[in-house]
């Protein structure tokens, strides 16, 4: 039995493109957040696995020995797994990218650094530590990276809310453009429409009718769309690892990530497609009553 | 079965189109709508099958108030009725067979349940070689013998027919006034709106004649 619309006035190729287009654009942007989303989390997860104590030169006071309460009072803290002292050849390398090499670092006041890696897992007592570096340790203070986490955390923040309310504006557009493609294809079909109402249909089963070809369409387009950017994201992550060989490669890794898109971001993709099939379905279903019951 | 009090038509401002209509169609009956072209034949078959509402009066279909019905029962009151268009409305991207089985569909049965009596009824009307082909393919007559089957397959127990015999000639329009004579005589409510005197003339049944938007019952 044929469909009760002919399927070349309902479903026209140029809509398919415009929710493929639509599809596209949002799996895109889902994309971009779940690697925004995992880059900072990586980034805020490797700093606050380490927190460094920095020991600065005081007159009158031995620099070594401070170091050595730095150390010692790190040790004692509960959740540290290791506690480790630059020696003053390790901060001499720190500082040749600004100073040069060759320099004698032993006439400069400089800071030292103790680093300090947090077990995984457990619960550190870094304010136990800030306490103890205060009262025992001259010129010492604790930097725990909370101010470069927080500032991350807004920037992704603020990265996933513009995503997200891009999603917003390319969903709308979608729901905009299937109406219009409704209420075209309902005019177009009115004939058949009136037809269907003098043999006894419900306004509900001719929105059936209308609901299930563009149910096709979404699907088909956000099929299309979904499948180009999951393209697209696989091909970068192919391109990204060939960069990351090349000179300033290995700097934009450190920034983005792996490049690679997680089951996550993937699942995401599916997501988007399923949501545009189903806000096209509903889009043309409650179209498609508005206008017949102004036919009525 | 129909019945109409007072009942008044206008589109929009302009000037009433019927009024003062009151009549009724009773069960098993036959009869003619008749008058000249621009006298409100369609309009008053467009009153019938529920696709305008009167301006004034009462129309009471199948006891029911037409005035109290919502969209909803509106739709199942009309497969209790029959329509054959002036213009056929076929749908051109179905076939025969499938333009006929469409109320069927529509009322949710399945084809295995209706596949015989569609085919047997378009063997009855004198499309049994044409199952398969569309309405483009046609011919005048064979439209409308397709309209007329698919208004008849629901078993209707009134059929409203608009100028059934304008696209037919003068022995198709005879044949097709013996199928109308066939199915009233196996119980069902016809009115046939025609111009067609000759028409007419072949078969006595009451004549519902308008004028000026007015009707009256030549018994």
């Amino acid at each position: 039995m044929g469909p009760f619309l002919p399927r070349d006035t309902v479903t026209g190729r140029a809509l398919i493109m415009v929710v493929a287009i639509m599809t596209f654009l949002a799996a895109l942007t889902v994309g971009a957040i779940d690697l925004v989303h995992e880059a900072a989390s990586h980034w805020r997860s490797d700093m606050v696995r380490e927190v460094t104590i920095q020991v600065r030169p005081v007159e009158g006071r031995d620099l070594e020995a401070e170091i050595g309460k730095a150390v010692e009072a790190a040790k004692r803290t509960r959740g540290i797994a290791d506690v480790r002292a630059l020696t003053r050849a390790e901060t001499g390398r720190l500082l040749e990218p600004w100073l040069g090499a060759g320099l004698d670092l032993d006439t400069l006041p400089l800071p030292r650094l103790v680093v300090v890696r947090l077990a995984e897992g457990a619960e550190s007592d870094l304010p136990g530590l800030r306490r103890a570096l205060a009262e025992s340790v001259a010129g010492a203070s604790l930097d725990d990276h909370r101010g470069w986490a927080a500032r991350l955390a807004a920037i992704s923040d603020a990265i996933v809310f513009a995503g997200t309310a891009v999603l917003a504006l390319v969903l709308a557009a979608t729901v905009l453009s299937v109406s219009f493609a409704t209420r075209g294809a309902v005019a177009t079909n009115r004939a058949i429409v009136e037809v269907l109402h003098f043999v006894g249909a419900r306004n509900s089963f001719i929105a059936g009718a209308f609901q299930r070809h563009f149910l096709a369409v979404g699907l088909k387009g956000g099929a299309i769309g979904g499948a180009a950017a999951a393209l697209l994201f696989a091909l970068t992550s192919i391109v990204s690892g060939f960069l990351a060989l090349v000179p300033g490669g290995g700097e934009a890794q450190f920034l983005f990530g792996q490049f690679v898109l997680d089951r996550q971001g993937y699942a995401g993709i599916a997501g988007t497609v399923v949501l545009v099939a189903v806000v096209t379905t509903l889009t043309s279903r409650l179209t498609v009553r508005w206008t017949l019951r102004a036919i009525d | 079965m129909v019945r109409f009090e007072n009942v008044g038509l206008r589109y929009g401002m302009g000037p009433e189109v019927l009024r003062d209509i009151t009549f009724g169609i009773e069960p098993n009956s036959f009869q003619f709508l008749t008058g000249p072209s621009g006298a409100g034949k369609t309009s008053l078959l467009r009153l019938l099958f529920l696709s305008l509402r009167p301006t004034r009066g009462l129309i009471t279909l199948f006891d029911r108030d037409l005035s109290s019905l919502d969209a909803d029962e509106v739709a199942v009151l009309r497969r209790r009725i029959g329509i054959v268009f002036q213009d056929f409305r076929l749908l051109d991207h179905l076939t025969t067979y499938e333009n006929v089985a469409l109320p069927l569909r529509v009322h949710g049965r399945d084809e295995v349940d209706y596949r015989a009596e569609v085919v047997e009824l378009l063997h009855w009307v004198g499309l049994g070689e044409r199952l398969h082909v569309l309405p483009p393919v046609l011919s005048g007559g064979e439209k409308q013998r397709t309209a007329i089957a698919r208004a008849l397959i629901g078993r209707p127990e009134l059929l409203l027919a608009d100028e059934p015999t304008g696209n037919v000639d003068p022995a198709l329009a005879r044949r097709l006034l013996r199928l109308f004579v066939e199915l009233h005589k196996s119980g069902t409510s016809v009115m046939i709106a025609t111009h067609d005197i000759a028409l007419m003339d072949q078969y006595d049944a009451r004549r519902l004649v308008l004028s000026d938007g007015r009707l009256h019952a030549e018994d």
